[in-house]
């Protein structure tokens, strides 16, 4: 689970561009969005790319994110419960 | 009643947003494709922000920063901004990923930021400006469309303030592209010797220039955009009375026009009409060029404003402009500007 | 004191007809026009609903007489011009003439085929397929096919373009710049826009429900709308009845965000109140409201929001043509102010279809059924796009 919260950490400065971050800026347990990062809507749509893209999970359902996305470690638990082959 | 230039910023291959002397050090390229020289964006936009904008939306917002800033505005009525190409680095991110990809696990962000408004809208977001927003997008006319829309505006609305502007880029898809067609010089250089050796083709040139004008004139000396018009497909044999109607509604003649700021491509095949334009109505006036700075691109005539005004403010014709000098300081200037030609456009601007 | 904008003609091509009278017919019949992806291959074939025009590439060009591998979306503006041009019985080279088009997506249906060819090897692809790429370039194609060289223009602000057409081109006459303009706009469907909308998630995989409760985004579309304006010295010159004319319009910026619209609407509302300011009506007098209603789950909200700021719950007829056409990006504009002057000239109003549940928070419900013998002399349509570009327009009854 920690090695997954630290690729996790790295995946996310990267795809949105956090060039001003490093993973170690981002709290395991961090709000997301409106508060801690203040991510947005198009943030919240890159995550789902994300999940296909590195973890092959395809979020069908884009009211789900909110759950998901709250915290790295929310993302991580997420991911960890439904991880496909 | 007059429009006044009120302030202006300008993101281009010269140094044209450091505060030097204009064209006090003209930067020469060798090649056929001229970059814009960028400044530090966080000066212009927070970090956070910044992260989801492309090369050209940066440049954009940046130069219109400069204008707002000189014109001493924190937001203009109305952001009207000329555009040809639009976004091409993300339209270019997203065609790629969709054929790689085979339309699977596609990013959002470049298609969004792909739009043409969105250079326009990002200006808008950043300042909470919610007045007028206009994108124009109609290749070598985009700016002065831009113009012409602010114009009528200003007419009806005087005492406003409204941001117009032009704005390119060249990414390296486009650039590959556009060699294929064969429009750009084989062998060069020297861009600033560009007019120097007679030769088929131009550079590839991209910038980003943006104006706040306004009816209110305010204090010290003042320059004003008189009129702007487009010319598609104009014919040879009418023309030249186009042109000399375009200034008797200024009620001016071609002999008092103190600076023609030509806008020749280089290309010997499109140049000659200019050329033969230039001498035979223009005669007596002092003739500028400036894509040998600037490179040709759709929004050209953006750069050829700011060098025009900017001349005008110094009342000085830097050497590497002046093709013909007939030492009259420039208080009447017509920038003409030709695209292929097709696409032929003039500009007034003159001292009040 | 300023004279009116008179609109003289009228032309049209959609998922719902190939032509104005097709148009109406369709309503008449409540045929909507949203279906499978016919036009290129896409994963999505079986996913997507969407509103093609029925009309392949190879039978506009044969129709028209052009070579069929102009883009698609120069090849509908075009089909729609024409109509305008022939339905206003004016002869374009006695006046100061000019065409203000509008498009998003420009020669993106040929440009995406080059780019397979070209991605892997640069040299690759066939460069005609790109030639009319830009924007303004479908615009100069129906502009040569007019025999149009005075003003010429494209503008492009996303879903809201071809309003902006229309307004710039009743601004040139108000102004005395041109006498007779030709406005509207035109986008052709394309994988690019498909995919890219997809990847935004607003895409309903089942045919849009705007204003419903249960909506689930939006269905694109494709099409040209053209209307031909005209000043009062036309019209008295040229001695022609008109049924309409451009009262009011406006333009603002939500800048709220980059696709959302804000909760409250601001932007539409200040689109709609300034349209309204400047045609000098008060808001019940607005007989019909041809909604933007793409059956997005924020533009349904914040637009609906934004009607029941201006009108509480006297809201005039409403409803949103998409449900027949889809969105058709660009050209929504131009194709709605032809359906809000056909409202005008029938003194109908159209249904909007799939329509079940009124949304919670704004209880609107529009109108469910094509209804004739009303009163129909003042028409509101808006076009709200991203990038926080609003616009609303309203046609009057001359």
């Amino acid at each position: 689970m920690e090695k997954l919260i630290g690729d996790l950490k790295r995946q996310i400065i990267e795809a949105l561009n956090l060039k001003h971050l490093k993973p170690e800026d981002i709290g395991d347990e961090q709000p997301l969005f409106v508060e801690g990062l203040g991510l947005d809507s198009i943030d919240a749509l890159e995550l789902i790319v994300l999940l296909q893209q590195h973890y092959n999970i395809k979020l069908a359902d884009p009211q789900e994110g909110p759950q998901i996305f709250k915290s790295v470690k929310t993302m991580a638990q997420y991911i960890t419960s439904n991880k496909t082959a | 009643m007059g429009i006044y230039i009120k302030g202006m910023g300008n993101i281009s291959p010269q140094n044209s947003w450091r505060d030097t002397p204009l064209l006090a050090n003209p930067i020469d390229y060798t090649g056929d494709r001229l970059k814009c020289i960028e400044p530090d964006y966080s000066q212009f936009v927070d970090v956070k922000q910044l992260r989801r904008m492309s090369r050209i939306i940066k440049m954009g917002v940046a130069a219109g920063a400069m204008a707002l800033r000189e014109a001493g505005l924190n937001t203009p009525n109305g952001i009207i901004t000329g555009t040809s190409y639009g976004c091409l680095e993300d339209t270019g991110i997203f065609l790629s990923k969709m054929i790689e990809n085979n339309e699977n696990a596609l990013n959002p962000t470049p298609f969004i930021q792909s739009t043409h408004n969105t250079i326009g809208s990002q200006i808008a977001l950043l300042l909470q400006c919610q007045g007028y927003n206009q994108t124009y997008t109609q290749r070598a006319f985009s700016f002065e469309n831009a113009l012409i829309d602010a114009l009528l505006d200003l007419k009806d609305n005087p005492e406003q303030s409204i941001l117009a502007g032009g704005v390119d880029e060249i990414t390296d898809f486009s650039h590959e592209l556009q060699k294929r067609f064969g429009i750009f010089r084989r062998k060069s250089s020297s861009s600033l010797n560009l007019f120097k050796e007679q030769d088929r083709g131009t550079l590839n040139g991209e910038g980003a220039a943006y104006v706040v004008l306004s009816g209110i004139r305010g204090e010290g000396n003042a320059i004003c955009l008189d009129s702007v018009e487009t010319f598609y497909k104009p014919l040879k044999t009418t023309f030249r009375e186009k042109i000399q109607a375009f200034l008797e509604s200024a009620e001016l003649k071609a002999d008092e026009i103190d600076l023609l700021m030509i806008g020749k491509s280089g290309d010997k095949t499109w140049d000659m009409e200019s050329d033969k334009i230039s001498s035979s109505l223009f005669s007596s006036s002092s003739i500028g060029v400036f894509k040998h700075l600037c490179g040709e691109y759709p929004t050209a005539s953006a750069f050829a404003l700011w060098l025009s005004v900017s001349i005008m403010k110094d009342k000085k014709l830097p050497d590497v402009v002046l093709q013909k000098d007939c030492s009259r300081p420039p208080n009447n200037v017509l920038i003409y500007n030709s695209y292929f030609g097709k696409y032929h456009s003039l500009i007034l601007l003159r001292t009040c | 004191m300023k004279g009116r904008v008179h609109v003289a003609g009228t032309g049209i091509i959609s998922a719902i007809g190939n032509s104005v009278p097709d148009s109406l017919l369709s309503f008449k019949n409540h045929f909507s026009g949203i279906g499978k992806v016919t036009l290129f291959n896409t994963i999505y074939e079986n996913d997507l609903p969407v509103g093609e025009v029925r009309m392949s590439n190879a039978e506009l060009s044969d129709k028209l007489s052009y070579h069929p591998t102009i883009s698609r979306t120069a090849l509908l503006g075009i089909h729609a011009a024409r109509e305008a041009v022939r339905s206003s019985n004016i002869d374009l080279g006695k006046w100061r003439t000019g065409l203000i088009s509008a498009t998003t997506v420009g020669g993106m249906d040929r440009t995406e085929s080059f780019f397979n060819s070209f991605l892997k090897d640069h040299s690759k692809g066939k460069l005609r397929d790109v030639v009319h790429h830009e924007c303004g370039s479908s615009t100069e194609l129906i502009a040569d096919d007019l025999g149009i060289n005075g003003f010429v223009s494209t503008i492009n602000t996303a879903c809201s373009s071809s309003v902006n057409a229309i307004a710039l081109g009743a601004r040139l006459i108000n102004h005395n710049r041109l006498d007779v303009v030709i406005a509207g706009g035109t986008d052709a469907l394309s994988k690019f826009t498909l995919n890219g909308f997809n990847s935004l998630m607003i895409l309903d995989r089942q045919p849009c429900r705007p204003f419903d409760a249960g909506r689930n985004g939006l269905n694109l579309g494709e099409g040209a709308g053209f209307v031909v304006l005209i000043s009062d010295r036309v019209k008295a010159s040229v001695g022609l009845n008109t049924q309409c004319y451009v009262n009011g319009f406006a333009n603002t910026n939500d800048a709220f965000h980059q696709t959302a619209s804000s909760p409250e609407g601001r932007g539409s509302f200040g689109a709609m109140q300034k349209a309204l300011d400047m045609s000098e009506l008060s808001p019940e007098k607005i007989a019909y409201i041809n909604l933007h209603g793409t059956g997005t789950l924020n533009n349904d909200l914040s637009e609906g929001t934004a009607v029941k700021r201006l009108y509480g719950d006297k809201y005039p007829r409403v409803s949103s043509t998409k449900a027949f056409t889809g969105h058709t990006l660009g050209a929504s504009g131009g194709i709605e102010a032809v359906f809000s002057i056909l409202s005008i000239q029938h003194q109908c109003v159209f249904p909007n279809l799939r329509f079940e549940t009124p949304i919670p928070e704004i209880s609107i419900t529009p109108q469910l059924n094509f209804e004739t013998g009303l009163d129909v002399n003042h028409v509101m349509s808006n076009s709200f796009g991203f990038g926080g570009n609003c616009s609303s327009i309203i046609f009057s009854k001359s």
